[in-house]
């Protein structure tokens, strides 16, 4: 017979499972429930908040509604299988995700893409960036309370991934990368068409500095909130945007770049002093920006060639192991593949930007207010594909 | 269209050339310690890459834990792995972050080395259910610097002021895998260690709150050991390479 | 109007039969034109969507479209709720929208009760709906609307000082609190000895219009004064237990609250039922003065619903020390000004 207690806890335990609002009283003050489905978070992520009135005690994210286990199914899958799988990791930015991974399967097999490749494989990265980013910036308006600027970045995010639509065939999940080149190769009037959309990005870009950045009330709610310093950012495995909105100078594109031809552009890098949600916000804006001149400038210069390696039509990978990383929309998103000689890999590490930005959640949503949990969440930036792969 | 680069033509080439030889010999897995590692396998010209970055840190390394690094590997311009005891795991890490400032804590992770029992085919349709795994029967062939036991906990660390990164290993214990938590020294270990132990069943002790953190609180079993099966297998039979798949009901 | 038609009804006739639908219509009907045009919309347009299209010509009876909708749901207590003061807290809201309209007055003689201390009675009303939304929050047993009544609580009470002592200055500057005389003085008032438009008290009570305005945006829970209903945080706050009908009667209360406080906003600084040209007195305005006052309302309604529109909204702190700390100074500071003017002019 179990005591009381046991299936006290027990009912509690399961009805938690079943996001069942809970009440769950302690000393500590009132236990709020910003359940799985909300609608601030990007998804099915749960925030169990200890409050004292409005002041947030303490706050914790619990995740796994959506984990689909890619690491296990990675090893039954062929490469060329694992590339479907994996776009679906961050579903914004659709093919950035294929990157790292493809880079690493190379790596092994000791191919390189043919130079067209990279460019062209460079610009889609980028656009997928642009096309990721621009949400956030829509989106973090919306967490803050302005209904209106996501909209906008629906509106002009069209344009984007259609131009991704028209070489790929697919808007979220385009399935392009192949180990040793790309799929397909550009279709006529792209270049033109992309120039356009870009275009009409920058004016976009121009249009959120002036309604969001410059809002009053917008610089109220961010500035000072959420400040990141840039050793704990680092200790916590925070990267991308996070990363350089805390100061920290680094850019994998161009520190430690692998396959991708940013080293043919001339870009920069932005970083923001202060790690408060405001920088976050900064940091992304400048680089849509920026991404509109690196994809302008790779437009005008690519290369003629081939559009695919010569790999063989059954790929089977070297015995060996390799970790690539890129700096992806979300952060650097990198892929730890070990290899036994086989059809299918025989461990993929998955290392997602979100889960690492993430894990920060609990130190940085202390004192803080409820209506900041939302907003320093919103600017941290993740989705929740990249935290429960 | 503009010119391509020289350097990278070159590359293509010989990329090119590689890929082909590749096609017919396997490169060989290193176990031993060494410096510098040849690329190509193929009797035409090999292109020798010395990695300066990574021997130095190796070197300082290797001065400043001494007996505690049992082997190490070098992919130029790839990586640098070192694989310690589990013992000296935390050790490792401070010595990284103070003398190396390795600050960014990438990633934490385990490795089950074990071959998997199911079949792993394309042919086969469904996984075979082994009576019972017997470990004989496959032997443990283990990656980059070697290693003994089927769990090996691997983490990444970098650093930004060098540009270096460090792949560490450690053999964990086969009846009770278990290491110490990196949290006092990495708090964005945190995460990865929760993770590690609900896929793995890994401990780290003087975790201060091992729960899970994808599963369901009751989950009985560790998903990512190889034993343990990919429950989609056996719900639907696995059609392989196929051009296009039959509906269900359908007779091709 | 009803000395032109020669009438004489008992008081019981004039009541129902007469004031009570006027009332229901000057209510229900601006609350409906408001949500089509600036909520449907207005808004749509200025977030570079259509909005509502099908129903109707250019979505024209969406709103008879959603009513039906609400009222054909089923209706849902949460078991734990308090059952009565849930039902009731919807018409607490309402009936102080209903008392509102009460005051304003349409026409020289087209108004509901002729009040001596008009305004006096409207700002003391308006404080009624606070009740309500306590009522809301505390009886869904929920911990969202709990914090969302208590933010509303804490908000309305603070920005109700602003909205008075914005008033204050109006009532200085006109000499009277009853409404009709508030229209007159601006009707027949002259600008430093020109009496063509009259004296508007947009001119001289400019930074009372914005306190004004700022207080009535947050006293109607819109952006970005909505931390009430959150929607990011708090689904929808102090209305997330309520479905079907009595959602209707919160939506149809914010509504019609946002068109009556514009049409008081009117009223006080934009002359009511009063244009320029024609004598004050003539009856024609008891014709086209409920009309006229309905254009001006809506135009002040427009403002209050293209900042929710905009902006995005405060934390509670901030919030708080907006009115407290910014707002109740300025408005002290415009009364004495007005005070020292009038008794020096």
């Amino acid at each position: 017979m179990t005591s009381e207690s046991d299936q006290l806890a027990y009912i509690a335990s399961q009805a938690a499972d079943a996001r069942v609002n809970v009440e769950v009283e302690t000393n500590e003050g009132m236990t709020l429930n910003l359940g799985p489905q909300h609608p601030a978070t990007h998804g099915t992520l749960r925030i169990i908040a200890k409050l004292d009135g409005e002041k947030v005690i303490t706050a914790e994210p619990i995740m796994g509604y959506m984990h689909r286990g890619y690491e296990k199914l990675t090893e039954v899958r062929t490469y060329p299988q694992v590339t479907t799988l994996i776009n679906r990791i961050d579903w914004l930015g659709s093919f950035a995700n294929e990157v790292p991974f493809i880079l690493a399967a190379e790596q092994l097999m000791e191919v390189e893409a043919p130079p067209r490749a990279q460019w062209i494989r460079t610009i889609l990265f980028e656009l997928s960036r642009i096309a990721n980013v621009c949400l956030f910036l829509g989106d973090m308006a919306v967490q803050i309370g302005a209904t209106t600027p996501v909209f906008y970045a629906f509106r002009d995010r069209e344009f984007v991934l259609n131009q991704i639509e028209r070489v790929t065939g697919g808007r979220f999940h385009p399935n392009f990368d192949r180990i040793g080149g790309l799929k397909d190769d550009l279709p006529k009037g792209w270049i033109e068409e992309t120039r356009g959309a870009l275009k009409r990005m920058e004016a976009f870009c121009d249009e959120m500095e002036e309604l969001v950045l410059g809002n009053e009330i917008f610089q109220a709610r961010t500035r000072g909130i959420g400040t990141i310093p840039s050793d704990v950012a680092l200790a916590y495995g925070l990267s991308g945007a996070n990363l350089r909105a805390s100061g920290v100078d680094w850019d994998i594109r161009r520190d430690a770049n692998v396959g991708l031809v940013y080293d043919q552009v001339d870009w920069k890098v932005w970083t923001h002093p202060d790690g408060d949600s405001f920088a976050r916000f900064w940091v992304r804006l400048q680089e849509t920006r920026e991404a509109c001149k690196i994809i302008d400038q790779l437009l005008g210069t690519i290369p003629s060639g081939p559009i695919m390696a010569k790999v063989p039509r059954i790929i089977k990978v070297p015995p060996g192991e390799a970790y690539v990383a890129t700096e992806n929309p979300l952060g650097e998103m990198g892929f730890y593949v070990v290899s036994k000689g086989d059809l299918t890999p025989f461990r993929v590490k998955i290392r997602s930007a979100s889960f690492s930005n993430m894990s920060i959640a609990p130190w940085v949503l202390k004192d803080v207010f409820v209506p900041d949990i939302i907003s320093i969440l919103a600017s941290l930036y993740f989705i929740l594909g990249d935290i429960d792969r | 269209m503009a010119e391509i680069p020289e350097h990278l033509l070159k590359r293509a080439e010989a990329a090119r050339e590689k890929a082909q030889a590749n096609q017919e010999s396997k490169s060989p897995s290193s176990e031993e310690t060494t410096d510098q590692t040849t690329v190509a396998v193929a009797d035409e010209s090999p292109i020798e890459e010395v990695d300066e970055k990574a021997e130095t840190t190796l070197q300082k390394i290797q001065s400043g834990l001494g007996e505690k690094i049992i082997s190490s590997h070098i992919a130029p311009n790839r990586g640098l792995w070192i694989r310690v005891a589990s013992k000296d795991w935390r050790e490792t890490a401070q010595f990284l972050k103070d003398q190396l400032d390795c600050s960014f804590f990438d990633w934490l992770s385990v490795i089950d080395w074990m071959p998997s029992p199911y079949g792993r085919e394309l042919d086969t349709e469904q996984d075979i259910e082994p009576e019972t795994i017997n470990p004989e029967e496959q032997p443990i062939e283990w990656g980059y610097t070697g290693g003994q036991t089927r769990f090996q906990l691997i983490c990444r660390v970098y650093s930004i002021s060098l540009g270096i990164g460090v792949i560490v290993k450690a053999d964990l214990d086969d009846q009770s895998p278990r290491a110490l938590s990196l949290i006092p020294i990495y708090p964005g270990a945190n995460w990865h260690e929760r993770e590690a132990r609900e896929m793995f069943g890994v401990t780290f002790d003087e975790h201060p709150d091992l729960r899970n953190i994808y599963l369901p609180g009751d989950f009985e079993g560790h998903p990512l050991r190889k034993d343990y099966p990919l429950l989609s297998r056996r719900m639907k039979p696995w059609p392989g390479i196929v051009d296009v798949e039959v509906m269900p009901g359908e007779e091709k | 109007m009803i000395d032109l038609l020669a009438l004489s009804p008992a008081w019981w006739q004039e009541t129902f039969l007469i004031k009570v639908p006027i009332g229901l219509l000057a209510v229900l009907l601006p609350a409906g034109t408001i949500v089509y045009l600036y909520l449907f919309k207005a808004i749509s347009f200025m977030q570079s969507r259509l909005g509502p299209m099908e129903a109707g010509p250019y979505g024209s009876l969406q709103l008879l479209a959603e009513v039906g909708k609400w009222i054909q749901k089923e209706d849902i207590f949460p078991s734990k709720a308090d059952k009565f003061v849930f039902a009731a807290a919807p018409f607490v809201v309402l009936m102080s929208t209903f008392l509102l309209v009460v005051i304003i007055p349409a026409g020289p003689d087209a108004l509901f009760v002729d009040l001596d201390a008009g305004i006096y009675f409207a700002m003391a009303v308006s404080s009624v709906s606070v009740i309500g939304i306590l009522m809301a929050g505390w009886s869904s047993a929920n911990k969202y609307s709990l914090l969302g009544g208590i933010r509303a609580a804490g908000q309305l009470i603070a920005y109700e000082l602003p909205l008075i002592l914005a008033v204050v200055g109006v009532v200085i500057q006109a000499g009277t609190m009853n409404m009709q005389g508030i229209v007159l003085a601006q009707a027949e008032g002259e600008i430093f000895g020109w009496g063509g438009i009259g004296n508007p008290f947009i001119l001289t009570q400019f930074i009372g219009f914005v306190i004004f305005m700022i207080a009535v945006q947050a006293e109607l829970t819109q952006a970005p004064f909505d931390m009430p209903v959150a929607e990011s945080e708090l689904v929808t706050g102090y209305l997330t237990e309520y479905s079907g009908i009595r959602f209707l009667l919160f939506f149809i209360g914010e509504f019609a609250s946002a068109g009556v406080f514009s049409a008081i906003a009117a009223v006080l600084f934009f002359g009511g039922w009063y244009v320029p040209g024609i004598d004050p007195a003539s009856q024609i305005f008891n014709v086209i003065g409920p009309l006229i006052l309905a254009g001006k309302m809506m135009i002040i309604a427009f403002l209050i619903f293209w900042f929710r529109f905009t902006f995005p909204r405060f934390r509670e702190d901030q919030l708080q020390r907006l009115a407290w700390k910014f707002l109740i100074p300025l408005s002290l500071a415009n009364i004495a000004l007005t005070g020292v003017l009038k008794v020096a002019a």
